[in-house]
């Protein structure tokens, strides 16, 4: 078991490699550099010279990618184009912010999305599975972005519950964080429910069908307990990953969340560094979100070794 | 039963597929979308870049104007209309082209020797596991945002999800007896991959397009509303959402039209999804 | 207390999508009595046992008729008293033990459970009659083996292991659902034996589902013969076995009885196919040894005209020389002349067309066997259009011709495979090695997944086409009467390698290496008292071998 969790995280490594990598050269793949637009159309070539020399753009391609490579394992991702300040202090006071909406809407989730699951699946075709796939069709069906509208025209523009605008950095009582984060984490847990209990039912129902469950019910037990106790411990593996999989459309949902919540997060930052080609720093968000998303497979993976008793004692 | 003479495949063909009707009325939308993307254009009540109703800017339905006037005063429904040909057509051309190039690298990997199948597994685990939005907006910033450009990126970005389904779907057909009947024979792997393991494939790759077709919709016109896909004067659904949301507080229908039309859009192909699935799992 | 029956089952329905797939069945049983419900696959006989603890699978529902155990009104059952009512008065032994444990969970917790449950004894008191009852099923290491997961052990021990997870409440109504139709047979006395005596012991009353008769004249006291859903005969086991009255019932006696068909005589030349040193096996090859070695120095030749049994159980190498011999697995050693050409056991990819024409393979599983996205005659034609490069009315004849000679109408030719019954789908498969016009097929455990009744067709199809055309066959089965039948002359494999080597006659008359003994000693006999005579007989002797363990 502990070459198998090994050779995982060995390949974590590698596979975070090549994402940084394909960040790189795919952003910076344009020809028109930082320096030509920092400085606008109408720099003389010697301001650019001198400005691109201080940046280190005058170096060949492969040699910034060594540097910018090494800066990041010293955790240092360079210096912001907008307004010259470090990268990591930029992020450094968004991160956290991101953290919590993407956490707070993770806790709401994955507890609601399994307790649906589980519930259509233990009675299929029953009313309340028939309304959990319908209302699960549409929220998947639905982009984040109108999904996040809806809410802030329902609960803000006309009823006024909550404020439109999710300035958090204003906030200083455990009432106004929750004023403040109730719609956004509201909208981006909407996103991903819809998606995580449709596969928690598909897993889940397809091994309802195995004989052990079977067994467990003419043992005396009920449903609820061969679903939960018997059945359930089954599916840990798929039905991590797949949350896991959810996960991806959250982070393309905070992107939306953010933008729309006027949410002062790492994503909102990475859409205007995109809109003001701010290269340095989108690279940085780009690899701090892919890596964030890589950790959370892997820890899916492994819990999926952990379940099974097959791999645990290997 | 009793059709002895008539072939059963011949008979396969020309028959309605034997879908509920909730999924029948899924692909009645569906095609009434595509219709739209093709002819859209020539069908439009005003030119959709004029200003029909300057004075009359987010305007309600009417019998004139039926879905509203957007935030410059245009015609929404035109506007609708013309951007179908993104909305819908992109995402079909990008899922059809994933696919394409799923099966040609799935086939490859099988061919070639172990080393190729396991570094190309891996490639493709690892662009599987970039968060397709971020990466997305990543591309953008580098090659600038283009129709070919959003086509080549969201193509790649799909290709593992789709070179994944084909893979798993073929690995199991090709565990059948059937398949080693027909290597025992002497059987090329040409026939074996088209013949044998294909036409028995086929109904997961229809479910897979219809799922990358959502997802891309979804992220297409998620690109649009951020500013980043489509660029103006034309307008694909997400970006007429999204440069109308100045009329938001008064529930202007340039917002709400736009916005329900994809989701009948996506919703369709899901109902699609579910009818073709469920055949699957019966047989 | 005596007379009264403790199980009363009266004209019970069960339905299935509107369809009656138990009609009209009624039986009893009295304390302590064993009843065994006996037929084919789709007699109803599973779902009828399942009933007595009210329990109808998916899709299927009671509907009429009353069920009494005990006293109890069964189908009147409900929530808390039903739970209670199952696993604690009626217990239940699944056919596969190795899907019926939860593969997560430690085995012991799982029996345990059924006595928690019902809080009929404290946990701890509970642990200490798991190992007393896994000491009693005469498991290896009884007091720990219930430590292991599912993966960690054998069929036979599951199975085992599932009897004591049935009796841990001292159940009054044991239900046994084909529990011993996966092992294999030297297995399957051992199991049998344990579950009798259990039985026995404990005075349960048992209700014992099997396709096999054999088996139930070991443990039943009265049978049941099932067809579509409905009772053909309900008499005591002995008058059943000794003088059955309906047709069906004899129809299903004289075919569980070993049929020694008539073959070819032995040619004095013509060597079809001649196999020396085989070895073979999974793995990396090093040194010319394969990582997991299968099968050892197997050598044997086939004449024309002849058939060749191999026999052997689980994990005997039988299948994996069949692969071989096929060129689906390539051998680590050993040479074969097909035809008296050399035909490459090492790589398949050098063998002659003319070598793969003459050489062909029916696999076990028709199911699979068969593309269910063409028809049968595309099916048929494949071969005919690469080996013989028929094509248009010709190749369309050819199918005709074929069909016919599988003995299947012409009209099944534009059909689906996946519209045939488990038969159909068989001769199919035969047909189209068929097509080739091989001189050899091998036959892979090719009646194993059927009813004894069209198992024996098959056979008896078989022997015909190898009289008409003169082919020879290497014919793999685990069941020695289908070898016996048709076989000129068998091979016994055990552990991969050949033990004996006997003409038919003699191999069931005076078999002389032990396992040879054993295997042929576990076989269930049509009689009474036979199960008690072979465990006495093994206990006395000085060797056991055991297969798949």
């Amino acid at each position: 078991m502990i070459s198998l969790i090994l050779k995982r995280l060995v390949l974590g490594v590698l596979t975070l490699w090549l994402v940084a990598t394909l960040v790189f050269w795919v952003s910076g793949a344009l020809p028109g550099d930082a320096a030509q637009s920092i400085l606008g159309q109408d720099a003389t070539p010697e301001t650019l010279a001198a400005l691109r020399s201080q940046m280190g753009l005058d170096q060949p391609e492969i040699v910034r990618y060594w540097n910018w490579l090494k800066g990041i394992l010293q955790g240092d991702f360079g210096v912001s184009l907008a307004n010259g300040t470090p990268v990591n202090d930029v992020i450094a006071s968004r991160l956290p912010n991101s953290l919590l909406l993407a956490g707070l809407s993770t806790l709401v989730a994955i507890p609601v999305s399994l307790i649906l699951g589980i519930a259509s699946a233990m009675k299929p075709n029953s009313v309340f599975d028939r309304l959990t796939t319908f209302l699960s069709i549409l929220a998947l069906s639905t982009p984040s972005f109108l999904i996040a509208t809806i809410i802030v025209l329902v609960f803000s523009v006309w009823s006024g519950l909550f404020p439109a605008l999710s300035n958090i950095s204003r906030v200083e009582t455990i009432g106004g964080l929750f004023r403040v984060m109730t719609l956004p984490v509201l909208a981006l847990s909407l996103s991903v429910i819809g998606q995580m209990a449709r596969m928690t039912r598909a897993i889940l129902i397809t091994q309802l069908q195995e004989p052990y469950v079977e067994t467990a019910m003419l043992k005396g037990a009920s449903r609820l307990r061969a679903t939960v106790l018997h059945a359930l411990p089954n599916v840990a593996g798929p039905i991590v990953n797949a949350s896991a999989l959810s996960l991806n459309a959250l982070i393309s949902g905070v992107v939306f969340v953010e933008v729309i919540f006027a949410y002062p997060g790492l994503t909102k930052l990475m859409v205007d560094s995109v809109s003001s080609r701010d290269l340095p720093l989108m690279q940085a968000c780009a690899v701090i979100f892919c890596a964030g998303f890589l950790v959370l497979v892997l820890i899916a993976d492994l819990i999926a070794i952990l379940a099974n008793p097959k791999l645990r004692t290997e | 039963m009793e059709t002895t003479s008539a072939s059963v495949t011949e008979r396969r063909r020309l028959r309605l597929p034997n879908w509920p009707l909730l999924s029948m009325i899924g692909a009645v939308i569906f095609l009434f979308w595509v219709f739209i993307a093709v002819f859209g254009d020539l069908l439009t009540p005003y030119e959709p870049g004029e200003f029909v109703d300057s004075w009359n800017v987010l305007g309600p339905m009417t019998a004139d104007y039926w879905l509203g006037t957007d935030y410059l005063g245009r015609d929404v429904l035109s506007r609708i209309m013309t951007g179908a040909k993104y909305t819908v057509g992109l995402p079909f051309v990008t899922a059809a082209l994933a696919l394409l190039f799923g099966l040609i690298l799935g086939v490859m990997a099988t061919l070639l020797s172990k080393t190729v199948d396991t570094a190309m597994s891996w490639l493709m685990d690892t662009v599987n596991s970039l968060p397709s939005t971020i990466f997305a907006l990543v591309a953008v910033a580098g090659f600038g945002t283009s129709i070919p450009v959003l086509i080549i990126v969201i193509t790649i970005l799909y290709i593992p999800s789709a070179y994944r389904n084909v893979r798993s779907a073929a690995i199991n057909v090709s565990k059948m007896e059937f398949i080693d009947a027909a290597r025992v024979r002497g059987e090329g792997n040409m026939h074996i991959i088209f013949r044998e393991i294909l036409p028995n494939i086929i109904p997961n790759l229809l479910t897979h397009f219809g799922i990358m077709f959502i997802y891309i919709a979804l992220l297409l016109s998620g690109l649009s509303f951020l500013g980043l896909g489509i660029q103006p004067p034309e307008a694909d659904w997400g970006a007429l959402v999204s440069e109308n949301m100045v009329g938001l507080s008064y529930g202007a229908p340039a917002i709400f039209a736009p916005a329900l039309c994809l989701l009948s859009l996506t919703v369709s192909m899901t109902l699609m999804v579910d009818a073709v699935s469920h055949q699957k799992k019966d047989r | 207390m005596t007379e009264e029956h403790f199980i009363e089952v009266e004209n019970l329905v069960i339905e299935a999508g509107g369809r009656k797939i138990v009609n009209d069945v009624s039986f009893k049983a009295k304390k302590g009595e064993v009843v065994a419900l006996i037929g084919e696959s789709g007699s109803g006989k599973s779902t009828i046992a399942l009933s007595l603890m009210n329990y109808a699978r998916e899709g299927c529902a009671i509907t009429g008729g009353s069920i009494k155990v005990g006293g109890r009104d069964v189908r009147g059952l409900k929530g808390a008293a039903l739970k209670d009512f199952r696993g604690k008065t009626v217990s239940y032994v699944a056919q596969s033990a190795a899907a019926a444990f939860n593969p997560v969970k430690r085995i012991k917790n799982q029996i345990v459970e059924a006595a928690t449950l019902h809080k009929s004894m404290s946990r701890a008191e509970a642990f200490a009659r798991q190992k007393e009852l896994m000491h009693t099923m005469a498991l290896p290491d009884a007091d720990n083996i219930g430590d292991r997961y599912v993966h960690q052990v054998s069929g036979g021990q599951l199975q085992r292991m599932m009897a004591a997870m049935a009796m841990i409440n001292t159940p009054e109504v044991m239900i046994f659902d084909e529990p011993t139709t996966a092992l294999d047979v030297t297995t399957q006395v051992e199991v049998l034996k344990g579950f009798k005596d259990m039985i026995r012991e404990r005075g349960v009353t048992a209700v014992y589902v099997s396709h096999d008769l054999g088996v139930v004249a070991q443990v039943a006291d009265r049978i049941l013969v099932l067809r579509d859903g409905e009772v053909m005969e309900n008499a005591p086991a002995k008058d059943l076995l000794e003088r059955p009255q309906s047709s069906f019932t004899q129809e299903l006696l004289s075919a569980s009885e070993t049929r020694l068909l008539e073959l070819q005589p032995e040619p004095e030349h013509d060597v079809v196919l001649e196999a020396s040193g085989v070895l073979a096996g999974y793995g990396a090859i090093r040194n010319g040894m394969p990582q997991y070695p299968v099968l050892e120095d197997i050598n044997f030749r086939i004449k024309k005209g002849q058939t060749l049994g191999l026999i052997g159980e689980s994990g005997s190498g039988k299948s994996t020389l069949g692969r071989v011999l096929a060129g689906l697995l390539p051998a680590a050693k050993g040479q074969a002349k097909l035809n008296g050409r050399d035909l490459d056991l090492a790589n398949a990819q050098h063998r002659r067309k003319q070598d793969r024409q003459d050489l062909q393979i029916v696999f076990q599983m028709a199911d699979t066997a068969l593309n269910p996205r063409q028809s049968n005659a595309e099916i048929l034609g494949r071969p005919l259009k690469f080996y013989h490069g028929m094509t248009g009315e010709a190749r369309r004849k050819r199918v005709l011709e074929l069909l016919d000679m599988v003995r299947l109408p012409a009209s099944l030719a534009d059909r689906s495979p996946r519209e045939l019954s488990g038969g159909q789908k068989q001769r199919v498969n035969l047909a189209r090695a068929l097509a080739a016009n091989p001189s050899l097929v091998i036959c892979d455990e090719v009646t194993s997944a059927l009813d004894t009744v069209v198992a024996n067709a098959v056979v008896e199809l078989l022997v015909e086409l190898q009289r008409e055309l003169g082919l020879s066959y290497l014919f793999i089965s685990h069941d020695l009467g289908k070898v016996e039948a048709m076989c000129n002359e068998v091979m016994v494999l055990y552990k991969g390698r050949e033990v004996e080597r006997a003409p038919r006659d003699r191999l069931t008359a005076a078999p002389e290496h032990a396992y040879t003994q054993q295997l042929v000693a576990a076989v269930p006999q049509l009689r009474q008292g036979w199960l008690e005579e072979v465990t006495a007989a093994s206990a006395a002797g000085p060797q056991t071998y055991r297969a798949g363990q």
